[in-house]
């Protein structure tokens, strides 16, 4: 858990870089960090760890205050994940992944174990990037080993700064559903900054959305989505906001309220996408094929009816813009 | 061709002899300014102020005239007896080599990327296992090139070092000239030439070999 108790950062020169800030990280949730450049993201993100000074107000990490531990005690349970150049180039991918094992004191046995199973659950082949440096890395990659990192010592609470900002936008979405994958299994409580409205929506189970160093808005995606609070907030979204929102629904979800409807066999060639599929893809899907239908199927192949782009506009009339926040996260 | 030949038979023994005395002279002094050097440059990028005026201070001894340099040693080290020969030439390179290898140190250092040192710090690194684990090897191509500047400075200015008594590969060149003798002037100078050649190739291997490249 992080707590943010009016949080206040003043750089020299009178810049107010974040503003009375209050809210929570609950234990194994991902909170993400939204909103323009400049807004202060990062300078919050970093006094959790305490890159930098806390000017005024109190972070709680775990039920502690930040400023009673040690700093060094404090940033080797805070896994840290930052844009690009944060792996080591002088060492190797191993020693890299194991650096705060390391600084820690761990066995060599305990550390080379710890590497294997991490490289396993990133989904990397642990022999053989064991010996190379991170610059015969793509970029992609090298991300996926920084997150490995992070997570070596098992620390309770991860810090990303625009982990996947550098990346294409392919390999992006690839390394995000990756990584919510890998939350899964390890629940991490993740303070997570962002720029881009889509992956704030895909990662957080709630967004903070800043401007000039205040909270704008603190909720889940959906609810900001459907209810945003102010001007700022609504724009910030965009026209397509109920477009975006829909990525927070699974073609399942719309099965069960409103239904599917029968296929038409008359139709050759039709795709199929799988019932656990969002609705924003499902959408996409839809336009692109330039079809009335997509076959639903389920885990197992079986056929459960077709979703044309009236159902979706119609499930988007009724459970988004009209009736009050009911969508959660898939 | 004939008496170069000739030349070469009677006196490589004495080459050999005196290109070894100059490159330990250089290399013993090297060491020394290296164990001066790198530490006063490391932490000069934690003191700006200092950092000004230590480079001020060593530019200024670059620029004096080697042979001034080695005159104001004389007088100096006569208080201790030690007026003409070794320790005067010893000193006077020391000190010529400190600006190339403080200043690369310290700019090196001083360069290494920030979001590097920042994920340093991010995991939890004291100062000095940030310095010896990341902040030095990545800065090593910078230093090694200082290192190197300064070798070949001091080979060169090592030949001066004859003039007070200290021996070297000067010795042919101080010889030659005084005797009018041009195959020992132009075989001194070559020698001179190649050792500076030689050993800035040999440093550069070991660069390569102990530095990744896109450090
Ligand atoms: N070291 C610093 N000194 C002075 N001002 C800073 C410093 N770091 C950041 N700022 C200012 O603080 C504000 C917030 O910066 P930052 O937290 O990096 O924003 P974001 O991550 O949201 O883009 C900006 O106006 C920035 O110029
Ligand atoms: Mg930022």
């Amino acid at each position: 858990m992080i707590k943010f108790d009016h949080v206040t950062k003043s750089y020299e020169g009178g810049i107010n870089a974040v503003k009375d800030v209050n809210f929570t990280v609950e234990k194994g949730n991902i909170v993400v960090l939204l909103g323009p450049s400049g807004c202060g993201k990062t300078t919050l993100l970093r006094m959790v760890n305490r890159l930098e000074s806390i000017t005024k107000g109190t972070i709680n990490v775990n039920g502690q205050n930040s400023m009673e531990l040690n700093e060094i005690d404090l940033r080797k349970k805070i896994g840290y994940v930052i844009q690009s150049n944060g792996l080591f180039p002088n060492m190797t991918i191993e020693d890299n992944v194991m650096i705060v094992p390391d600084l820690l004191g761990w066995s060599k046995k305990e550390k080379r174990e710890r590497f294997y199973s991490l490289m396993g659950l990133i989904g990397l082949n642990a022999d053989d990037y064991r010996k190379r440096y991170p610059n015969e890395l793509s970029g992609g990659q090298q991300q996926r080993i920084g997150v490995a990192r992070a997570l070596a010592a098992d620390p309770p609470v991860m810090l990303m700064d625009e982990p996947f900002g550098a990346l294409d936008p392919i390999i992006r979405e690839k390394i995000q559903d990756e990584f919510l994958h890998i939350q899964r299994e390890v629940k991490k409580t993740i303070l997570f900054v962002s720029h881009d409205i889509d992956e704030a929506i895909k990662m957080a189970d709630k967004i903070v959305l800043m401007r000039g160093g205040e909270i704008m808005q603190f909720d889940t995606p959906s609810e900001m989505l459907a209810h945003p609070k102010n001007d700022f907030v609504s724009q910030f979204f965009g026209k397509d906001r109920a477009i975006k929102s829909l990525s927070l629904h699974t073609v399942k979800k719309l099965q069960d309220i409103i239904g599917l409807v029968e296929f038409d066999e008359t139709i050759q060639d039709t795709k199929t996408i799988n019932v656990n599929q969002d609705l924003r893809n499902t959408l996409s899907m839809l336009m692109n094929q330039e079809a009335d239908q997509v076959i639903v199927t389920d885990d197992n192949g079986r056929q459960l009816g077709a979703i044309t782009i009236d159902l979706v506009q119609k499930y988007l009339h009724f459970e988004i813009k009209g009736k009050p926040s009911v969508a959660q996260k898939g | 061709m004939q008496e170069w030949i000739r030349f070469l038979e009677v006196n490589s023994p004495r080459i050999l002899e005196l290109t070894i005395e100059h490159t330990m002279l250089v290399a013993l002094a090297i060491i020394v300014a290296l164990l001066i050097g790198v530490p006063l440059g490391i932490y000069l990028t934690t003191n700006e102020y200092l950092a000004g005026i230590v480079l001020q201070v060593a530019s200024i001894i670059l620029t004096i005239p080697s042979i001034a340099l080695f005159g104001v040693m004389i007088p100096l080290f006569s208080l201790i007896n030690q007026g003409i020969g070794y320790v005067p030439a010893f000193v006077a390179l020391v000190l010529y080599s400190q600006l190339p290898i403080i200043r690369n140190t310290y700019t090196a250092i001083k360069n290494v990327n920030p979001e590097m040192r920042d994920a340093a710090i991010g995991v939890g690194m004291k100062t000095h296992q940030r310095l010896l684990r990341v902040e030095i090897p990545n800065a090593l191509p910078v230093i090694m090139a200082g290192i190197r500047t300064a070798v070949v400075l001091n080979i060169g200015i090592g030949t001066i070092a004859a003039y007070i008594g200290a021996g070297g590969l000067g010795v042919l060149i101080t010889q030659g000239i005084g005797r009018g003798d041009n195959y020992l002037i132009i075989s001194g100078s070559l020698a001179v030439a190649l050792l500076a050649l030689f050993a800035d190739g040999i440093l550069l291997m070991i660069q390569k070999r102990y530095t990744r490249s896109n450090a």
